[in-house]
């Protein structure tokens, strides 16, 4: 595994020689720096912690102070560990997107968008209730019986219904490397990836 | 500068059209692939919308062809485009002309911007 944080900024469509449109993702992924690394001798497995993102010092408890201490580095917003980094990487070393190669296949990992209390159509994808006319009256997206009569004269578990919808953690995969930039930090990648612009993903491979 | 601005500058090739807005008639010439080749085409019709900003902008034109209406809308920085020729300036009050396919026939004319000449 190899992996770095980044940051979703924006999307953006860039054309092929062929005069193909593609939407793509810009991330502003990195510089990380390596704060952390655990062996299968000291810890029980290998991994990597990598940290992303300035923290400002009055916002940083004492003993996160101290673990970046470690790294030689100042405190950091968001660490996350990898394990089996395929990369060889000592404590305080930095990650940059030029770990990735253009042209690689990744997996994107974020947090949806918030969709707030969403009913069935929306979160599960039902189709809704049979026809407008012909007397049906206005449950259109209702979702419908939601279960059998007296022989289980319960709800069974697990069963659709209507909720809270989105903030969720997914995992896109196989998005494309479409360009790097080493020095702006910037990766492109193919589609879209979930969250908002801002919001902190996981790009991997 | 941002990042999208700072990709599309890095990404997209620099390209020079005439100004053109909603209401003008224009020609757009874009290549097109015929079996196996290349060659250009020409779709002229008047300019009912023009959206977006930077790489992702396009606009939409449309002409009457054989009393049927077609429409097409094209990304302003696509390499397919060869050029763009404004044929007639034209005078209206909206940005997006999509009134115009409910009209056909002489409602559906656009008046032409008089320009102001220099007399001599």
């Amino acid at each position: 595994m190899k992996a770095i944080i980044g940051k979703k900024v924006g999307m953006t469509s860039i054309f092929g020689t062929d005069g193909k449109q593609t939407a793509c993702t810009i991330i502003e992924a990195g510089p990380c720096v390596v704060t952390q690394v655990k062996t299968k001798e000291t810890d029980g497995y290998n991994a990597l912690q990598i940290a992303f993102g300035d923290k400002k010092d009055k916002h940083a408890t004492a003993a996160e102070k101290n673990h970046f201490a470690k790294a030689n580095t100042p405190a950091k917003k968001i660490s996350r560990e990898f394990r089996d980094y395929s990369i060889e990487k000592i404590l305080g070393e930095s990650i940059t997107v030029e770990i990735f190669t253009e042209g690689e296949k990744v997996d994107v990992v974020g947090t949806t968008k918030g969709k707030g209390f969403q009913g069935v159509v929306k979160r599960h994808g039902f189709s809704g209730v049979g026809q407008q006319s012909h007397g049906q009256h206005d449950r259109q997206r209702a979702p419908g019986s939601l279960g059998n009569s007296s022989d289980a004269s319960r709800v069974m578990k697990g069963m659709r219904m209507a909720g809270r919808m989105g903030g969720d953690r997914v995992k896109l995969k196989g998005l494309q490397v479409v360009k790097i930039f080493p020095e702006k930090n910037y990766i492109l990648v193919s589609g879209s990836v979930p969250g908002h612009n801002g919001a902190i993903v996981f790009i991997q491979k | 500068m941002n990042a999208v601005a700072y990709v599309h500058e890095q990404l997209t090739p620099k390209k020079e059209f005439p100004k053109f807005k909603a209401g003008d008639n224009i020609t757009v010439n874009y290549k097109i692939i015929e079996g196996g080749k290349e060659r250009i085409q020409g779709f002229r019709g008047d300019v009912i919308k023009r959206q977006g900003t930077g790489a992702t902008q396009n606009f939409t034109v449309r002409k009457i062809s054989d009393s049927i209406g077609v429409e097409r809308t094209f990304p302003l920085l696509s390499p397919n485009i060869e050029s763009i020729l404004v044929n007639k300036v034209g005078k209206v009050r909206r940005a997006k002309l999509f009134f115009q396919r409910e009209r056909s026939g002489k409602s559906a004319r656009i008046k032409e911007k008089k320009m102001a000449v220099a007399t001599v």
